[in-house]
């Protein structure tokens, strides 16, 4: 898997990766990939944010952050930087 | 040399091999992610055969208990793990957790079997410490727990294919009802016998899988050891071990920068393949419940106010209904003193016994109320799963202090009482956060703190109004809380930047389905924590109980009146010592007397001066006759004793000080070191002594008094 910026076309494809974040609430889409390295994508992924999982912005907290977001079929709260990571088919 | 797996497809079977075997008894840990029903299926197995410890060096808790797993064999010992969400996992007690169950925690058994609490309505997610435990190839059970909720969430879950899938008994219970527990017990005794696990049955990319055969010697047993030594960071003991790991990872990199990625995802594409297969949904795809409540819980305006209306409650109720019962059982201890002291002869054996111990156990006991109050209400938030709903909302302010988004109910709750809120921190997963939070709680002004407010106030404020309508009382009232609420901001601030230093853990927090919480175990967590209270922060109050009440007792000469007893017993002899040291605070002899009996519990200040003052050894009233006395009371020079400034004085120190042996005894018990408790008391010390001479000597220069 290639590294991917914020909003990009793969290579010749028609394919377009953009970050959870941009999703309107309520929206559901695929996990393609998460950005990034380390404990923080380890966490993500043990919990469930792997290729191909259903996810979607369920709500803001009132304040902006945390997001409420739904995975599959239970939901997590994640701060903004960390769902900006979460790469989505869209 | 691969071992041929043995399995038997209907759990209930023991073999012969397992007869010979159960004449040990088992060690069974219980794994699972959080929120999965781990503590209930805990509870109903054990019942009140619990013990709760702690991990030999660590705050984290270790909770263990005997399970009958069946008539003709001894009780196993069973261990509740902190709940985890993968064997890779970083924080502490997930780090505790796993090395429990590879037999690498020091000081605990090596567990023959680990039963995996899986939770139907999330079993994606669930299996995967499912798969990560089926790698190291141990004895494994799956609890397929919440299978009620299950069913009413209209999930249908084929629990033979599942099994099948696995290669280990799969058994669904419902803790609640006490359902499948015997089976759980049965399959248990199966999986202890027969030892090895069959061989996992998903496969990594060609290259990996390669590097992994090559690593373990073809050994499939070392499967999973060899993946993490190849996967974490640390370096192994050999460096021949180290520099063949080296080759192995940068090869894997070559060809696929994300190597290390490569394995969850392989896990997870294959429970996704078993789930689909064995789970059928039947519901339609209308909101359900928890998405109802959530609407309204997480909204915008309603959101925020619930939490407040919610934290209203919990605080109203410790602060003031607490009180009933609270009084209740000090009237009690009183009188059995009373009866005490009238039935035996008078002298020093019987003050030890009526003010040395019998004082001291009911002020122990008087915390239990308290106690009991908040668990109720933290247990029934948490299980119902409104807790996290609360840090989803509180975490923005929280974390904009540096604070733990559960941080806001420990540190609310301190300000009735600083002990149950401390014990309420243990909601915090990580440890630095948590003593970070520990560390503040005390800033919180406690509600002991008033009766010394108020008696400053009425001493030298009344009748003073600030801009002419506010009385001063109220304000400076206000500003203590203030002072209390910005210095605890302030250092957690600075210990999180210093002391206390970590880096943030991504911020991942389960939102769990509201549950009806269980009233069996609310009322077990109640009685445990008051139970650890006693015990443990008991036994401390206790001799600090008894040794101030040695130093206000000795020496003694017959005769001579309260007032002449504290001035020359020990702690009357520290108090003119100190003198010099608390001149610039503006404080005299006297009240070093009352600031040294202080630090063993705030109010004794009251009665300490009432004693010195020679008004009378009330308590419980503020008589006005001391408050004349204060008024009333001359220095040597002539100058007043007690003057506005002095009092501010005083107020501000006992904001920043901490002047509690039970906060101590608590702050020992929850961190498991007697450093904590030591450094609280020290830095809290050197602040109220530097707030007061600010406060006095700042309030002189402005020509204050």
């Amino acid at each position: 898997m290639e590294r991917l910026t914020s909003i990009g076309e793969r290579l010749g494809g028609t394919v377009r990766y953009v970050s959870l974040t941009v999703l309107p609430h309520g929206a559901v889409a695929r996990v393609a990939a998460i950005e990034g390295s380390g404990a923080c994508i380890q966490r993500l992924m043990e919990m469930g944010v792997v290729p191909g999982a259903s996810i979607s912005i369920v709500r803001s907290a009132p304040l902006g952050d945390p997001l409420q977001i739904c995975l599959r079929n239970y939901h997590l709260a994640l701060r903004s930087v960390d769902a900006e990571r979460i790469k989505v088919h869209w | 040399m691969m071992a041929v797996p043995q399995y038997s497809t209907s759990p209930g079977i023991i073999t012969a091999a397992g007869n010979e075997r159960s004449t040990q008894p088992l060690t069974v840990a219980i794994a699972g992610n959080p929120n999965a029903g781990k503590t209930s299926l805990f509870n109903a197995l054990t019942g009140l055969r619990q013990k709760v410890a702690n991990y030999p060096g660590v705050t984290v808790e270790s909770k263990t208990g005997g399970w009958y797993l069946a008539h003709e064999v001894p009780p196993a010992r069973v261990l509740d793990l902190p709940g985890l969400y993968s064997l890779d996992a970083t924080s502490l007690d997930e780090q505790i957790a796993r090395d429990v169950m590879l037999g690498k925690a020091i000081g605990v058994a090596d567990p023959d079997v680990i039963v995996v609490a899986v939770d139907a309505t999330n079993l994606v997610r669930n299996l995967y410490l499912a798969t990560q435990l089926l790698e190291t190839g141990r004895p494994i059970v799956v609890a397929l727990t919440m299978i009620d909720l299950a069913e009413r969430s209209k999930l249908e879950i084929d629990i033979d294919k599942l099994t099948e899938a696995l290669g280990v008994a799969v058994v669904p219970v419902v803790a609640k009802q006490r359902r499948g527990l015997h089976a759980l017990g049965k399959a248990v005794l199966d999986a202890a016998s027969q030892g090895s696990v069959p061989e996992p049955r998903w496969h990594f990319s060609p290259d990996l899988e390669a590097q992994l055969a090559l690593l373990s010697g073809n050994d499939n047993s070392r499967r999973y050891s060899v993946m993490r030594e190849l996967l974490s960071d640390e370096q192994p003991q050999e460096i021949k071990r180290h520099r063949v790991l080296e080759v192995a990872r940068k090869q894997l990199e070559r060809i696929d920068p994300n190597w290390r990625q490569e394995p969850l995802i392989a896990r997870y594409r294959w429970i996704e393949s078993v789930v689909n297969e064995a789970v059928h949904f039947r519901g339609n795809g209308r909101p359900n419940t928890t998405e109802r409540i959530d609407a309204l819980v997480t909204h915008r305006i309603a959101g925020p106010l619930i939490l407040l209306l919610v934290m209203l409650l919990v605080f109203q109720t410790i602060f003031s209904w607490a009180n009933l019962p609270m009084n209740l059982i000090d009237h009690v201890f009183s009188a059995l003193g009373d009866t005490v002291r009238s039935h035996l002869p008078p002298g020093t054996f019987t003050d030890l016994l009526v003010d040395g111990v019998i004082a001291g156990v009911g002020g122990v006991l008087v915390f239990l109320p308290q106690i009991l109050l908040l668990f109720f209400f933290i247990s029934i938030l948490e299980d119902s799963g409104y807790m996290a709903r609360a840090a989803f909302l509180m975490d923005r302010l929280m974390r904009g202090v540096g604070l733990n988004g559960k941080a806001f109910m420990p540190l609310l709750s301190s300000f009735a009482c600083a002990v149950p809120g401390i014990m309420a921190t243990r909601t915090i997963e990580s440890p630095k956060d948590r003593v970070a939070t520990i560390m503040i709680a005390p800033f919180m002004s406690c509600s002991a703190r008033l009766p010394v407010y108020t008696l400053m106030i009425a001493a030298c404020f009344s009748d003073r109004k600030f801009l002419g309508l506010i009385s001063a009382g109220v304000v400076i009232i206000l500003a203590m809380y203030l002072l209390g609420i910005s210095v605890a901001v302030v250092v957690a601030w600075l210990l999180k930047a210093t002391v206390l230093r970590a880096p943030a853990p991504p911020f991942v927090m389960e939102l769990p389905p509201y549950r009806v919480p269980h009233f069996a175990n609310v009322a077990h967590a109640m009685f445990e924590r008051a139970g650890l209270f006693v015990k443990r922060a008991g036994t401390v109050i206790l001799a600090i109980s008894i040794l101030l009440w040695a130093l206000v007792a000795f020496p003694r000469r017959p005769g001579s009146s309260p007032s002449e007893q504290v001035q020359q017993s020990l702690a009357g002899q520290a108090g003119r010592a100190i003198e010099p040291l608390i001149a610039p605070l503006g404080f005299d002899w006297k009240i070093g007397i009352g600031l040294i009996s202080s630090f063993a519990a705030r109010e004794t200040i009251v009665s300490t001066l009432s004693i010195v003052y020679n008004v009378g050894n009330d308590s419980k009233e503020q008589p006005a006759s001391l408050i004349d006395a204060l008024r009333n009371a001359k220095r040597p020079d002539g100058s007043p004793a007690w003057t506005p400034l002095i009092a501010l004085s005083l107020m501000v120190f006992f904001v920043l000080a901490c002047q509690c042996m039970s906060t101590l005894a608590v702050v020992r018990r929850e961190t498991n070191s007697w450093r904590w408790p030591l450094f609280m008391v020290g830095y809290m010390l050197v602040l109220a002594y530097v707030g007061s001479l600010l406060t006095y000597q700042g309030g002189r220069l402005f020509g204050l008094s």
